[in-house]
């Protein structure tokens, strides 16, 4: 086996270097023949030395054969003797925008168009079934991407008469076609080709010079993504990830730092992007792949993690679990002992470079991802991998699909209602509104330096500040997450308040712009109230202090039923709220019980 | 870059793409007199040659190209010209 994976070579690298590559490959012991017929509608001999080296080293062991240029439906309806010889497991039929016929000419109908899609499909249909009848092995077709020129601009995407048109009506059409029949696979290179970029996808020169239509990036996308297809249909498709913990599933040292402190959540940016990696790891994980853990941690610790409120992934999600100082590598391994699957299944993310070292070297089969050590980067890395690839779906699959939704639904929905009220009682909208707790503390000092806009007072505070306001019994801190149908938005609200006899000061008072014209400042007020007046208070007193930025909240205690007190030269206000037969306010959030 | 520095930057591309490593080519080399410089092999080297030196041949200047000085001459042409 050549030391280097071929994901980790430079595509220059691949192509010079081919044929000793393919030589040390062959070598492996066990590899699996496969016969693969490649019938094309332009030169395929590129894709076919790029996609020979990745099945070689995905442990099989192609023989190809390739029909004549351009002759993939002679070859396949007409002239079919050499194929029937060849006797192929699989048949590729790789075709291009080139090779869909009866594009319309300008000023086509809508029903002229309909009709040549029609003819068109007919004639794939026609390679189909010829190719079930007379090899009758798996056929795997790639549809089309979308072709390099817009004649008519912008309007290609409108009118009938565009080859744009035509080739996403086809894509259509042979999406359904490739639905109804298990043997024939449908190659994404719609998808690929945008991935690469039209300009980066087509080469004119090498067209006019040697009928290869595509550069070779483009080759060695659709040979690693003919690969994972391959893999797929044999059943070898990888099925688990294994995540190691610090600076992969959430920011900084759990064991140096604490549950509290790990970078996780929608505070920071490097918490929403270590967010967004566990978003796509349960995304994964609803459409089938297993998750496990594999971390050098303290096991308790480790687990931890997953107790913080914003850890999107939670132990349960969590197949298989290794947290402790043995090498990493013989932990996989008992991983794939334990889970009953072989650890060339098994894919291994890892934001430390040494460790993805070893492994790789010592689990023989597994891949491992450069993932780097940006997590912003980590999802399209481990996708582009593509080493999950599905050919079907199952109904168990798609039962565990989960249901999400983002904030262009949340506003779409917000169109259709008769009134705010109703808005915001569809929203189901929950919150934890609690005491401030430990694990918070950072994330609530944090808001106070960063919030300027809904934000009463502007006082700054640094979480050793905050921290010891925990211990004062004089002070009460009262923060908010909210929570609703589309997701969950984190904690958003503080209010700090501080008792001076039978007097609350209001000291601080903010919320983040992301949840305005929601009501939780009513749900934040309600409970406000509820604490000042267990402890005796009779009075919230509330302050609005003016910056460059708050002025969105100068009428705020006004609109929560305050009674203005005093103005100041410099324009701070100061206003009263008797509690006295207080009424609570907050109709359309649900409070929820503490999350642990 | 002289000349001399191309061929020599030119004698690892065809032992890999060719995968003979004790292949040396001269400027009288060509594809009649190096064993499996076919048709393939050589789109191969036409492509690697462009990334390696990051010029791009045009249209019809690959035609005429008689041997590999010829081709050394073309690709000093196109350095000098970047």
């Amino acid at each position: 086996m050549p030391s280097v994976a071929l994901s980790h070579l430079p595509v220059d690298q691949i192509l010079r270097k081919r044929r000793s590559l393919a030589r040390e490959l062959a070598a492996t012991p066990g590899l699996h023949p496969l016969r693969i017929a490649v019938l094309g509608g332009s030169t395929t001999n590129e894709v076919v030395d790029l996609l020979q080296l990745h099945l070689l080293e995905a442990g099989f062991l192609p023989t190809f054969h390739q029909s004549e240029y351009g002759h993939f439906y002679e070859e396949a309806v007409l002239n079919t003797a050499a194929l029937k010889r060849f006797a192929p497991d699989l048949v590729y039929v790789h075709t291009s925008y080139r090779n869909a016929l009866g594009a319309p000419a300008a000023g086509t109908s809508e029903a002229e168009l309909a009709e040549a899609v029609e003819q068109e499909t007919e004639r794939y249909r026609q390679v189909w079934a010829a190719l079930e009848a007379g090899v009758g092995c798996q056929v795997i077709q790639n549809n089309f991407e979308l072709p390099p020129l817009s004649r008519f601009g912008n309007f290609d995407a409108v009118t009938p008469g565009s080859a744009t048109r035509f080739v996403l009506a086809l894509n259509a059409a042979f999406a359904h076609e490739a639905a109804s029949r298990t043997w024939l696979t449908l190659q994404d290179v719609h998808g690929l080709s945008a991935h690469l970029g039209l300009a980066q996808w087509f080469d004119a020169d090498r067209w006019f010079s040697y009928k290869l239509l595509l550069t070779v990036e483009a080759n060695l996308l659709l040979a690693r993504s003919l690969t994972s297809i391959v893999r797929a249909l044999y059943g070898r498709s990888r099925k688990v990830l294994v995540l190691d913990l610090d600076n992969t599933l959430w920011g900084g040292v759990i064991g140096d730092d604490g549950a509290d402190r790990i970078q996780i959540g929608r505070e920071t940016p490097v918490a929403e992007a270590f967010t967004a990696f566990q978003e796509y790891c349960l995304a994964l994980r609803d459409r089938g792949v297993l998750l496990a853990v594999c971390s050098k941690n303290d096991d308790a610790v480790a687990r931890s993690g997953f107790a913080h409120p914003d850890s999107v992934l939670k132990l349960e999600h969590l197949s298989a679990f290794r947290a402790n100082w043995q090498p990493k590598h013989e932990n996989i391994l008992s991983l794939a002992t334990e889970l009953n699957l072989g650890a060339d299944s098994f894919v291994f993310a890892d934001d430390n470079p040494a460790e993805r070292a070893i492994v790789a070297a010592q689990v023989p089969g597994i891949a491992v991802p450069e993932l780097g050590n940006d997590p912003s980067q980590y999802p399209r890395i481990l996708d582009a991998g593509r080493y999950f690839e599905a050919v079907s779906l199952s109904a168990e699959d798609l039962a565990r699909t989960a249901q999400y939704a983002g904030n262009a639904q949340r506003h779409a929905a917000q169109a259709a209602f008769a009134n705010y009220g109703e808005y915001l009682a569809s929203l189901a909208m929950t919150a934890e509104i609690e005491r401030f707790r430990p694990v918070y503390l950072e994330r609530i000092a944090q808001l106070t330096n960063k919030t300027n806009q809904f934000n009463l007072t502007t006082r700054r505070y640094t979480l050793s500040e905050m921290s010891s306001l925990l211990d004062d019994p004089e002070t009460i801190g009262v923060y908010g997450r909210l929570q609703d149908r589309f997701g969950d938005n984190g904690l958003v609200s503080v209010v700090l308040g501080r008792r001076v006899e039978h007097d609350l000061e209001l000291d601080l008072w903010l919320m983040s712009c992301r949840v305005l014209k929601r009501d939780m400042e009513l749900a934040m007020l309600d409970r406000m109230v509820g604490e000042a007046v267990a402890r005796g208070v009779t009075t919230l007193i509330g302050r609005y202090i003016p910056t460059k930025k708050n002025s969105m909240v100068a009428e705020f205690y006004d609109t929560l039923g305050f009674t203005l007190e005093h103005v100041a030269e410099d324009g701070a206000k100061r206003y009263r709220l008797l509690l006295a037969g207080y009424q609570p306010q907050n109709k359309y959030i649900s409070l929820d019980t503490l999350r642990t | 870059m002289t000349s001399q520095d191309i061929l020599d930057q030119l004698q690892p591309i065809f032992q890999d793409i060719l995968d003979q490593p004790d292949l040396v080519v001269t400027r009288e080399s060509n594809a009649q007199n190096v064993e499996d410089w076919d048709s393939l092999a050589h789109i191969n080297l036409i492509t690697t040659i462009e990334k390696h030196f990051k010029i791009k041949f045009a249209l019809d200047q690959l035609q005429g190209l008689k041997n590999v000085g010829e081709m050394i001459d073309l690709i000093e042409t196109k350095l000098a010209a970047k």
